[in-house]
């Protein structure tokens, strides 16, 4: 049988999928729903201190649309809840004795003064949450006021703050990692050292979706001035995970419980965060765009992957692909693939052969024997893999791996030993054959 | 069959009118802005596109569409009319299933082709819409063209010419331009006057004047046109429609479909033509099926469409076979008009002989006969080129032109229906015209720089 039931920091949930701090996540009604729907856990939408924050009152989104007005990226310029701190709390205690199996864990933004933390976390405690989350992640607004991603992009202060919250609550704490940051091994090495349980990741990201041509504001424009959002939504997925696979192979940081976050809208998408390291997934967008609903292909559809594979646990298959995420240095140079298109599945559309031609190269013929014909020439070919990234068809490019005899291209035989840049005599700082 | 006693029932305004304009109305709805966003999408942008290649005025179509998938539909229309200055009609009236559609790679891919019919008439009617000029001419050349024929082919080679910059005078011997665009098509293709706005974009590039009421043997003489101008450009279509060749196609109700669809287009009240109640169409082309449909849309009760070959044979596209069926009209293949049986000068039935082909391909009477009632009998079995004019040379009972529209006269161009090998396509035609334009305009300058 599988079972889906996840175990993050000993906070139960009969599913991985959180909803992230967010609007979904604002008060009772919308958890309520949320649960009812099958979420496994949310993070209460970040409180502050009292006064609450006020929001604009114009527009707090803006999108990025594909094909068919598919939204592919979303940005916002919302702060954290906007209701009296007391409010929150409340409905927070009723939620997590109503719904005692879900998880419950509740998102923090104070100044960055160790009274402040030190007066909010018990009336968190108080709440029976299962844990904390501090947002060091929004690039808007709360920045400008030394909080968010303010206090995320500096090591020391994320490292401060969590000791705080260590020191000051029994509660598991989670830290919330921005990615407007160059490296974001830092901030994740600063939580661990000062005792955080996890971190999660990623908060949004700066952005400005648009500028409307007309107005010349960008995109949301509140009275026709507009300021950078944080974006998130499907687009976002690959920072994430790259994000995410660092901290999870860094060796500072390796084993430190990670939550996903970042354009997840599936299980497929949650089970390849997962498999960088993820215990768990929290997911906004999707849910904004689709509603609660979604999840039950999310459990579904990752149940069903993992009856394929022979997975019962999710500990099966988490961090299963980290040890395959390296260096660029330590890839195999002898490696050798040259692509193969499949004579009964190709349209002829001809794209494969105009994005080598123009933009690579020169590997595809377009005619043969006087006829419309799309080929691959090995002499040329490097397995580059930008003709099946462009190939409408799914399958009908591949890369075929050549083990043996003479490379067409480089006339020189195939060495189907591994070799990497460390050794190659190209490398002036190579290192000494043994 | 009988021909039954009942008496002969032509009778103007079968239907209300608001059953009228329901069965005239648009064929195809265009897109609206979404839905054309979402079909350009669906648009590959392949390189060498096939579709391209499947067009006869070689619009890039690749091209259109990213521009309508951009956003910038001004463009698109732009992209189209540069190859074909018809774009907007040929969106509406092209067989696209067997010309740029049937070659799409999705078509091959998954059977859905890209509606690239549809997304040019999004892209030109935008442009309609919006009014705008987007050709320039070219400076004063100095030399005067006569076109004779307002159609298709004569129009696309006026416009061409016009816009590189010669002086064009088109004749046409009816009333409107626009030839088969105004007087042939089916009226459900081509709403809102359609035809008539398309020549008034066409002429607002200048330099071109439009003579109506004048042809080759009608006021004018190509020995006279030659005299007068720099070069002439012949674009007559086709004069006549065959006969069934059978006694009794005088009787009140053996109709010329072409005609008939003629005053159809140009009926301002659709309530006043006459419709039979049984109503019988000869032929197997798009002339044949466009009577036969909108004689059902006009309220006749049965239309049944008699067809001497096969279904495989019909110069109609599947696509039309289709909307006749669609539209209740019954079509018999392997049956040829044997005989017109009137009654006090007016039709009352028509005798078919059952046929077959031969091993060759060859048509043969299989003997058995059958008899329709019929109020109406429509010929629609093809059109003759009619020459009025013995000085230029024919090939096939058409004027011999080679692949840039060039006759036996030096100074004569033709193209559209009334050449040898004409496809009998509005696109086919557009293409001719802007060929022989081009072609002209060669031999003009070379004319110049000879002094």
């Amino acid at each position: 049988m599988t079972d889906l039931r996840g175990d993050f920091l000993g906070i139960k949930s009969p599913n991985p999928f959180w909803l992230a701090s967010a609007p979904p996540t604002d008060k009772e009604y919308n958890v309520v729903r949320a649960f009812k729907a099958g979420w496994g856990g949310v993070v209460w939408k970040t409180l502050g201190e009292d006064p609450p924050i006020v929001n604009v009152n114009g527009p707090r989104y803006g999108a990025i649309y594909g094909a068919d007005r598919r939204l592919l990226g979303f940005n916002n310029i919302e702060l954290i809840t906007d209701r009296p701190l007391e409010l929150n709390l409340r409905e927070i205690k009723k939620v997590k004795r109503d719904w005692p199996d879900r998880a419950v864990v509740v998102s923090l933004m104070v100044p960055c003064e160790e009274a402040a933390w030190k007066k909010i976390l018990p009336l968190v405690e108080d709440t029976g949450a299962d844990g904390i989350e501090l947002n060091f992640g929004c690039p808007h607004g709360m920045s400008e006021r030394g909080m968010g991603a303010a206090v995320g992009q500096v090591p020391e202060y994320v490292g401060m703050v969590a000791k705080w919250c260590k020191q000051n609550s029994r509660m598991p704490v989670i830290v919330k990692l921005t990615p407007n940051i160059t490296d974001v091994r830092n901030p994740a090495r600063a939580a661990k050292e000062n005792g955080a349980d996890a971190v999660s990741l990623i908060n949004t990201i700066n952005s400005i979706v648009g500028i409307d041509l007309d107005t010349m504001a960008p995109n949301p424009a509140t009275d026709g001035k507009g300021t950078h959002g944080g974006y998130c939504g499907p687009a976002v997925k690959p920072i994430a995970l790259s994000m995410v696979s660092e901290i999870a192979r860094d060796p500072a940081t390796h084993g430190l419980p990670i939550s996903g976050i970042g354009g997840i809208s599936d299980w497929r998408d949650a089970a390849e965060f997962m498999a960088v390291g993820c215990g768990n997934v929290q997911v906004c967008t999707a849910a904004m765009v689709y509603g609660f609903r979604i999840v039950e292909d999310m459990i579904e559809g990752l149940k069903n992957w993992m009856g394929t594979k022979g997975y019962t646990r999710l500990d099966d298959f988490i961090g299963k692909a980290v040890p395959n995420l390296t260096d660029w240095q330590y890839l195999n140079l002898n490696y050798i693939v040259k692509a193969k298109i499949d004579q009964d599945l190709c349209i002829e559309c001809g794209r494969c052969h105009i994005a080598c031609e123009d933009t690579s190269h020169q590997a595809i013929t377009a005619v043969k024997d006087g006829r419309r014909h799309f080929e691959v020439i090995d002499e040329e070919c490097v397995g580059c893999n930008l003709c099946v990234s462009v190939c409408p068809v799914e399958d009908c490019i591949t890369l075929e791996r050549q083990t043996s005899g003479i490379d067409p291209r480089t006339g020189k035989p195939i060495d189907p030993a591994y070799a990497n840049w460390t050794t190659h005599p190209n490398n002036p700082s190579r290192e000494a054959a043994e | 069959m009988a021909t039954g006693s009942a008496k002969r029932d032509v009778a103007t305004g079968r239907l209300t009118a608001r059953q009228y304009a329901e069965n005239f109305a648009d064929l195809h709805p265009p897109l609206d802005t979404h839905g054309a966003m979402v079909e350009a999408d669906r648009c590959y942008f392949c390189h060498d596109a096939p579709c391209v290649e499947a067009c006869p005025t070689d619009i890039d179509i690749p091209m259109f569409i990213r521009q309508i998938s951009t956003g910038n539909p001004l463009g698109a229309a732009e992209t189209i009319l540069r190859e074909n200055i018809m774009g907007g009609m040929c969106a509406r009236v092209c067989p696209t299933e067997t010309l740029c559609e049937e070659v799409c790679v999705r078509e091959i891919a998954d059977g859905k082709p890209v509606k690239i019919g549809l997304l040019q008439r999004h892209a030109t009617d935008a442009l309609f819409a919006d009014g705008k000029q987007v050709f320039a001419r070219a400076a004063d050349s100095g030399k005067r063209v006569a076109v004779v024929g307002a159609g298709p082919a004569g129009l696309s080679c006026a416009h061409r010419l016009a816009l590189l910059g010669h002086a064009v005078t088109v004749f046409d011997a009816r009333e409107k331009p626009a030839g088969l665009n105004e007087y042939g098509i089916a009226a459900y293709k081509t709403v809102e006057d359609f035809a008539q706005r398309e020549v008034a974009f066409i002429l607002s590039l200048g330099g071109i004047e439009v003579v109506t009421g004048k042809g080759l043997g009608s006021g004018l003489s190509l020995e006279q046109l030659r005299a007068d101008y720099d070069a002439v450009f012949l674009g007559l279509g086709l004069g006549t429609v065959r006969d069934l060749g059978l006694d009794g196609e005088e009787l009140d109700g053996v109709i010329d479909a072409v005609d008939y669809i003629s005053d159809l287009r140009q009926a301002k009240d659709l309530s006043s033509l006459p419709v039979g109640r049984r109503v019988v169409v000869i032929g197997g082309g798009m002339t044949a099926i466009d009577i036969a449909v909108q004689s059902k849309l006009l309220g006749a009760e049965e239309v049944t469409l008699v067809y001497r070959r096969g279904k495989a044979q019909m110069n109609a596209s599947v696509f039309e076979q289709d909307l006749a069926q669609t539209r209740g009209v019954k079509i018999i293949h392997f049956a040829k008009p044997s005989r017109l049986i009137g009654e006090a000068g007016a039709l009352r039935a028509i005798e078919f002989e059952r046929t077959s082909l031969d091993a060759e391909g060859r048509l043969e009477g299989a003997g058995e006969s059958f008899t329709l009632a019929a109020d109406v009998v429509f010929k629609a079995i093809g059109q003759a080129f009619v020459a009025m004019d013995d000085t230029v040379k024919l090939e096939d009972g058409r004027i011999a032109a080679d692949g840039e529209g060039r006759t036996s006269l030096p100074d004569v161009w033709a193209g559209g229906d009334c050449v040898a090998g004409g496809q009998d396509l509005t696109v086919a035609a557009v293409a001719d015209g802007k060929a022989a334009a081009v072609s002209m305009d060669r031999a003009l300058r070379a004319q110049k720089a000879k002094g």
